[in-house]
């Protein structure tokens, strides 16, 4: 009977918690996968400005990388959050209008996930990219390959088999990264618990079953990217 | 954002280093020590050793360390049967709780690593110890955790670094640690950037400071990866002796 009533809290029932959870995962995805666009994006901007890139685009990026990786995540996020409402409050000012503008706190969040994680990303892709073989490139070459088709074909797909476990562990620090987000209010999976252990005084329950959607989440990621490397790993011939 | 202001805030913001410091150690020789048990339960041969410290691992790595701490925070008060035990005077305050949660996080994060370092012990050694008679805790202490530390120091600073990041979300259960004071000065201010720029700056010291640390300590372990000294190989070749 205690079992029951328990598990109803968490179930879809009128006096359950079931569906704001629900919706907070999915927001706890949204922000995540946003994140990872994100990262990937400056992931590979970085590696680029680090492998090929002049002497000012190289120092650039090592001071992204540098930077990011020294400073809490927490502080990355009250930055672009609150530091962000001033800024485009000034701007507004410039334009006569009065008042206060914020971006929205879960742009914001994923804005500063995504700078977090992708200064991760681009020791990723470096590593990844200095992984493959410079004969693999000179056959492509040799076949005549423009560099376009070249990095479509063979760098590509290659750097994407060396980056892929690398990728997954940032993913899995997004997932886990997204609930700082409930710090400035965004109605993910964390700030939903929160009410729910707020207003049933029952915190205990409900922060357990964030852990287990949360494990449940990077679980099921894992077993994708197993997947994924697999995929992207036909044709080696494991030793 | 001007750096007058971002100066000022630096200083305000040294009061709140001593707690950021307390924490990280906590959290880094908690997690070190702890790690280093649940490390040895997963290269046991005992099924039931290595599954419990198997899942202890996974479930911990994949949980948000915010879910730790609140968990350990709001959760255990609960229990009635917690909040009259003898362990409430230390579960009821906030530092505790954080430092429970944060050495938690880290031990099974560090747990890996010194498993790694554990494994990269070499059978030569560990057969040449035996031999010399050596056995179990002797072996243990004497060969086995001396080479592992070695082999496991360099990873090890990637998680330390992530410790002392990771200190600043002891701020959201009212702990006043660096992040904490630049979060109230900064709903004082209005000066969100300078004031959240300058806490940025101050965990960027810690942490560069920190990683050069280790790698001094680094460099003195490895005795053996530095090339040979130029007095010491003619020294060597003066009493006949060839070092290679």
């Amino acid at each position: 009977m205690e079992l029951a009533r328990s598990l109803s809290l968490f179930g879809f029932g009128p006096d359950g918690w079931g569906s704001s959870l629900l919706a907070g995962t999915a927001t706890t995805l949204a922000a995540s996968f946003c994140g990872l666009l994100l990262s990937v994006f400056l992931g590979a901007f970085g590696a680029s400005a680090k492998i090929t890139g002049g002497p000012t685009a190289r120092a650039i990026a090592e001071a992204y990388t540098t930077i990011l990786r020294g400073v809490p995540e927490l502080l990355v996020i009250f930055l672009l959050y609150f530091g962000s409402s001033a800024v485009l409050s000034s701007v507004a000012g410039l334009f006569q209008h009065q008042g206060f503008i914020a971006l929205p706190g879960f742009a914001a969040g994923v804005l500063a996930i995504g700078v977090v994680e992708g200064a991760a990303m681009v020791e990723v892709f470096r590593g990844a990219f200095l992984a493959v073989k410079p004969g693999e490139i000179e056959a492509a070459k040799a076949c005549g390959m423009n560099k376009l088709l070249r990095f479509r074909r063979i760098v590509a797909p290659l750097t994407m088999r060396h980056a892929l476990p690398g990728i997954g562990n940032v993913w899995i620090a997004l997932l886990k990264g997204s609930s700082l987000l409930s710090a400035t209010g965004v109605a993910e999976l964390m700030r939903r618990t929160e009410v729910a252990a707020g207003s049933t005084r029952l915190p205990f329950n409900f922060y357990l079953c964030a852990a287990a959607i949360y494990l449940t989440i990077t679980v099921s990621s894992g077993l994708l990217f197993h997947v994924a490397e697999r995929h992207y790993s036909r044709g080696i011939v494991r030793a | 954002m001007d750096l007058q202001l971002i100066g000022q805030t630096i200083l305000s913001l040294l009061s709140g280093v001593p707690l950021t410091l307390e924490l990280s150690a906590f959290a880094i020789t908690g997690g070190a020590v702890l790690g280093f048990i649940i490390a040895i339960m997963r290269v046991s041969n005992r099924a039931p050793l290595y599954t419990t410290a198997w899942l202890y691992v996974q479930v911990i790595r994949s949980t948000p360390l915010l879910v730790l701490i609140f968990l350990v925070y709001y959760g255990l008060g609960q229990f009635d049967s917690i909040r009259s035990s003898f362990l409430w005077p230390v579960l009821r305050e906030p530092y505790w709780c954080a430092v429970i949660a944060l050495a938690t996080n880290a031990s099974a994060f560090a747990a890996e690593i010194i498993r790694g370092g554990l494994l990269s012990v070499g059978r030569k050694e560990i057969e040449a110890a035996r031999a010399c008679g050596m056995s179990g805790t002797l072996l243990l202490r004497r060969i086995v955790i001396p080479l592992a530390i070695r082999q496991a120091l360099p990873a090890y600073s990637n998680e330390m670094v992530a410790m002392v990041k990771a200190t600043s979300l002891a701020s959201l259960v009212t702990l006043m640690d660096v992040t904490g004071i630049a979060a109230s000065i900064a709903s004082t201010t209005y000066e969100p950037i300078s004031v959240f720029v300058a806490a940025g700056t101050i965990y960027l010291i810690i942490n560069t400071l920190l990683t050069r640390a280790v790698k001094v300590v680094e460099y003195r372990l490895t005795p053996h990866l530095r090339p040979a000294d130029h007095g010491d190989r003619l020294a060597a070749s003066e009493h006949g002796v060839s070092l290679r």
